[in-house]
């Protein structure tokens, strides 16, 4: 029941270290306990749905302005670059790798964190402190499968979706600006903007947003789960659900580009 | 002093040597105690010796350091999370703040833990739990509202109704009256009463309310630096020389 280790007054390495060791080993039980509930039935389907329409379709104004303006500023500032060197035509495929490669699934992904990630943290936060989360444990409700195992899950799956919706939404802020400019038909563009664009790029993508989706959603969980000191601790956990999952979100950019890399 | 009639009641809960330490902080220091069968045993003592922690070893939320705690003949340490979920199916916790989910409505909040561990009832019976509950602590009319359109009271009420729509054998209370007017207080104290004669469940009601442990206490306990100091009927307990106890029992009248 205690999924989190009470800390106990022995150390036995040093003070710091012991502290190191027990939180690796409370994220690592944490983490684990995840793939074993999200397997085992019943599973939460009404408070899943719930979640999905909360982290996907509460999402859509915020990813939609920002993926717009982002396509927008991305053609406007790309173009004189291009110009100089008499590459105007390129500009739907550089568009084109750009959005779809890395800046759908980072901008979804930092937005969603921002937004997703405080929520979930603050949200558990609160729960955590007015012994809801408790009061679910003492009445065999298991609150991991409840709320864990159901926000996660849907972050995981929420994201390529939302990473889908901003790139669709980028290229039409970008084709705006380059209808505007060099009066492209639309077909033009998209058959231009995907033409450099391979099976593995797509999935690569995917896979990128899928891995942010379950980094939002755990840390955030994690970090409501944990969260100590009463009021001021649900505003450090919403707060740390963010930072975290952002620093983990870049280290695993630079990873899964490395791994694809070597697929190519 | 226990009675004779205790004596020869079935334990239903054994506290037996427990420690508890958060970091350098000695909360329980060898605490024992036991629970008969049908009696509410009231735990009093100065704020952070440890009573809250107490009832959340009792129930599984939290492990003892060392010592043993058998809640109806289980070691709750040595139990499997299935048995474990199971014993705590049969002891209701009544929370300081009642915690009840605000996102959910009164019904909702009492369905919950009924459709998580009752899977094979229908949605009748499901309701009529929820109105069993209710009708316990006199709130069928809150029925849709949410927690948040409920006095401090109701909400209390409310806590109890969401444990005792599982029918449990046992009832731990944790300051059932803190922050209440006095009226609202007797209200508890007579639903605690209630359902202790009702529904025959055995309790631990944690309270600085000398009001509450006289008139729902079958026994108490009074704990300083992390034992029991004193053990017994509330006029033995109170009229001890001990000049802690007393002073307990002078402020609370003279406030």
């Amino acid at each position: 029941m205690e999924i989190i280790f009470q800390q106990k007054e022995k150390t036995y390495l040093s003070k710091s270290l012991d502290s190191f060791l027990i939180n690796i080993s409370q994220t690592t039980r944490f983490v684990g306990t995840y793939f074993i509930e999200v397997f085992r039935s019943p599973f939460e389907w009404k408070e899943f749905g719930r979640q999905c329409y909360k982290i996907g379709c509460n999402s859509l104004p915020l990813i939609s302005l920002t993926g717009f303006i982002i396509g927008i500023v991305f053609t406007k500032q790309s173009r004189p670059a291009l110009t100089d060197f008499g590459a105007t035509s390129w500009l739907p495929s550089l568009i084109g790798i750009a959005v779809i490669k890395t800046l759908a699934p980072l901008i979804t992904a930092l937005i969603s964190s921002g937004k997703v990630g405080s929520s979930i943290g603050a949200e558990l936060g609160a729960m955590k402190v007015t012994e809801q989360i408790d009061a679910m444990d003492v009445s065999a409700s298991k609150p991991y499968k409840y709320l864990v195992v159901t926000r996660v899950t849907a972050a995981t799956l929420m994201m390529p979706l939302l990473m889908l919706y901003t790139a669709l939404v980028g290229l039409m802020g970008a084709y705006i600006n380059i209808l505007v400019n060099e009066h492209t038909t639309i077909t033009t563009f998209v058959i231009e903007a995907f033409e450099k664009i391979s099976f593995l790029d797509f999935s690569g993508s995917m896979i990128k947003a899928t891995a942010y989706g379950f980094t939002i959603g755990m840390v955030a969980c994690y970090k409501g789960f944990t969260t100590t000191l009463g009021t001021e601790g649900v505003g450090k956990a919403a707060n740390m659900a963010v930072v975290t999952s952002m620093y983990i979100i870049f280290i695993e950019e630079l990873v899964i580009v490395q791994v694809l890399g070597w697929f190519r | 002093m226990i009675t004779d009639n205790n004596i020869s009641k079935e334990t239903v809960i054994t506290v037996a040597g427990v420690y508890k330490s958060f970091g350098n902080n000695h909360v329980l220091r060898g605490i024992d105690l036991d629970v008969k069968k049908g009696e509410n045993l009231i735990v009093m003592g100065r704020s952070g010796t440890g009573k809250s922690v107490l009832i959340k070893i009792v129930c599984g939320l939290l492990n003892q350091d060392e010592g043993v705690v058998e809640v109806l003949g289980e070691d709750v340490n040595n139990l499997d999370t299935r048995n474990l979920e199971q014993l705590c199916l049969k002891v209701g916790f009544s929370f300081q703040g009642s915690a009840l989910y605000d996102s959910m409505t009164v019904r909702e909040n009492i369905e919950f833990p009924i459709e998580r561990n009752f899977k094979n009832r229908t949605r009748k019976e499901v309701l009529k739990d929820v109105e069993m509950a209710l009708d316990a602590v006199s709130l069928r009319d809150s029925m849709n509202q949410y927690p948040a359109e409920l006095s401090g009271g109701q909400k209390k009420r409310i806590g109890i109704a969401r444990t005792l729509a599982l029918h449990p054998q046992i009832m731990l209370y944790d300051e059932p009256t803190a922050g209440l007017d006095p009226i609202s207080s007797i209200e508890i104290n007579n639903l605690i009463n209630h359902i202790k004669e009702e529904f025959g469940v055995s309790s631990i009601t944690i309270t600085h309310d000398l009001v509450c442990a006289k008139t729902t206490g079958d026994r108490i306990a009074m704990v300083f630096d992390g034992i029991v100091q004193k053990e017994g009927r509330f006029t033995d307990v109170f009229h001890s020389d001990d000049k802690r106890i007393k002073s307990f029992y002078d402020y609370n009248f003279t406030q």
